[in-house]
């Protein structure tokens, strides 16, 4: 399991277990991290779960619906995700996922 | 149609008259807030109906889709491929000579580049700056308001507020804030779409043509007073792909009206719907009294609970079906955002207004994907404030009279909310 290492944007750290299964949105709002609302409760269709995600291994590819939500991000950044597309398995590498400022 | 008019709308039954000679989108059951028996029965009869006969009474040629399902509509709004932002997002066509072009009726890239370069209107740094002001503003106005005596919450709360707002986000003149009022309210009047108490196209396009002359002064002012403002003019002017709007006068025109009627209706319709939905329920209001840190939740919930735009409109673009039913390419599809936010299937006990409820931010007001209410965090911000405001202020508001709603299918709002103001004891 990997470990999810959430920041937010103040800087505050919270350390999780990653389950397998869920997605890593799921997990921050299991844990009540601060930072991600998830508005659409999982469908790519709302952007509210961006984040900014560092880890050692490879990680699920962003699907069309996915681009074109983060495309309408003016603080979008090459590791830019929606975190309810990030799906967890055993097999990943432990992750950070940085927060934005904000949602919008 | 020989059904009986029973109803106070004076429309024939919803229940028991044929699916096929009802006017989904008649905009009378808006104004009598009669809506809720129709689409409970499409969510249930006919999930995607196909409507033969165009609104308010029109022909063939304005035939069109309802989606009532909240995962049917979430499922168009993915799609938009498949289903179009173009020709227009309302359920009507353009009409001839007003076919102005706005970014939330064109797809991308157009779309993409248009809308970021005004989102950064709403970006954190700037939505701090506005947070002052706004408090501020809602202060001066909330104690300017009459304590014990029946006065009218639209006019001196809801549309003083959200002009305030609006003539700051474009840097207008205060003094004239006015205007932008009746901008907004000029551009959702089409009479097709008011039960022909709206205005006409020619009305409509006279009063068009005085705005886009006054904001095209106001283009050539801010340009050469470039100071630093995060203002929706200046960004514009910023943006390499957009520094020049204002040469296109259909788009800048239909870009101000999106920005215009973004901005006003919805939330001005929400600051009133809130009022009435805690009178409405008194133990929701004890809730919020109780504590007042329910009151993001609670602004979530209003949102939901108003759906201040009852639907969009998509246009499909190559035969596509859903939820087993076929749409042929070219078909309107409208989302009935009103009808997903009250869809049990998709949210527990939906037709009832709870606060603090579990995940109140999952509706569909601010719709979904990429025409997503870009102004979403503003709205949230001043309706947060505003209620913050008031429970500094009042005990409670008393509602003392039936609202009057207006009679319109693309704004679910209110004309007169008699209210009285009772002091803190």
């Amino acid at each position: 399991m990997p470990v999810i290492t959430f920041i937010e944007f103040d800087g505050t750290e919270h350390q999780v277990d990653g389950e397998s299964g869920m997605t890593v949105m799921e997990t921050a709002m299991k844990h009540n991290i601060p930072g991600i609302d998830a508005d659409c409760g999982g469908s790519a269709v709302c952007g509210t779960c961006h984040c900014f995600v560092e880890a050692a291994g490879p990680l699920p590819g962003v699907e069309p619906q996915e681009e074109s939500m983060l495309g309408l991000r003016p603080d979008r950044e090459a590791n830019s995700r929606l975190s309810c597309q990030l799906q967890i398995s055993d097999q990943m590498d432990d992750m950070t996922v940085r927060l934005p400022e904000f949602q919008m | 149609m020989n059904q009986a008019v029973t109803q106070k709308d004076g429309l024939p039954d919803p229940l028991t008259t044929p699916l096929d000679q009802l006017d989904v989108a008649d905009p009378r059951r808006f104004e009598h807030d009669t809506w809720q028996p129709l689409f409970e029965r499409l969510r249930r009869e006919s999930p995607v109906h196909y409507q033969a006969h165009g609104p308010g009474g029109q022909g063939a040629d304005g035939d069109f889709f309802s989606i009532t399902r909240y995962e049917d509509i979430v499922e168009v709004e993915k799609n938009w491929q498949a289903f179009s932002s173009e020709p227009s997002i309302a359920i009507l066509d353009p009409e001839p000579d007003m076919s102005v072009q706005m970014f939330i009726s064109t797809d991308p890239p157009l779309h993409d580049d248009q809308r970021r370069a005004v989102q950064g209107v709403v970006a954190p740094r700037n939505l701090r700056e506005f947070e002052l002001l706004i408090r501020e503003r809602t202060r001066e106005t909330l104690d300017g308001l009459p304590v014990g005596e029946t006065f009218n919450w639209v006019d001196r709360v809801s549309i003083d507020l959200t002009t305030k707002m609006l003539a700051t986000l474009f840097d207008f003149p205060q003094e004239q804030r006015h205007l932008l009022t009746h901008w907004s309210d000029t551009a959702t009047s089409d009479a097709r779409i008011t039960a022909g108490r709206g205005l006409s196209i020619d009305e409509r396009r006279v009063i068009m043509i005085e705005m886009l002359e006054c904001f095209t002064k106001l283009w050539h002012q801010h340009k050469a007073d470039d100071r630093e403002s995060f203002d929706l003019i200046r960004m514009l002017q910023r943006d390499p792909k957009t520094a020049n709007m204002v040469d296109d006068p259909l788009s800048y025109m239909g870009n101000l009206m999106l920005l215009i009627v973004g901005g006003n209706d919805t939330t001005r319709n929400s600051m009133t719907g809130g009022v009435l939905h805690l009178h409405n329920n008194p133990s929701e209001f004890a809730k919020l009294k109780a504590n007042p840190g329910i009151i993001p939740s609670m602004v979530s919930e209003i949102i939901r609970y108003q759906t201040p735009l009852p639907h969009m409109r998509r246009t499909a673009t190559r035969d596509v079906e859903l939820n087993g039913t076929l749409i042929p390419k070219g078909s309107r599809v409208v989302l009935w955002y009103i009808s997903g936010n009250r869809d049990s299937d998709a949210i527990a006990n939906a037709d009832q207004f709870i606060i603090d409820r579990p995940n109140v931010r999952n509706h569909l007001s601010f719709g979904m994907g990429i025409h997503r209410c870009m102004g979403n965090r503003l709205a949230e911000m001043q309706l947060r404030i505003v209620w913050e405001e008031i429970l500094q202020r009042f005990d409670r508001i008393e509602v003392m009279g039936p609202p009057v709603r207006t009679c319109n299918s693309f704004v679910r709002g209110y004309h007169e909310l008699p209210v009285m103001l009772h002091p803190l004891v």
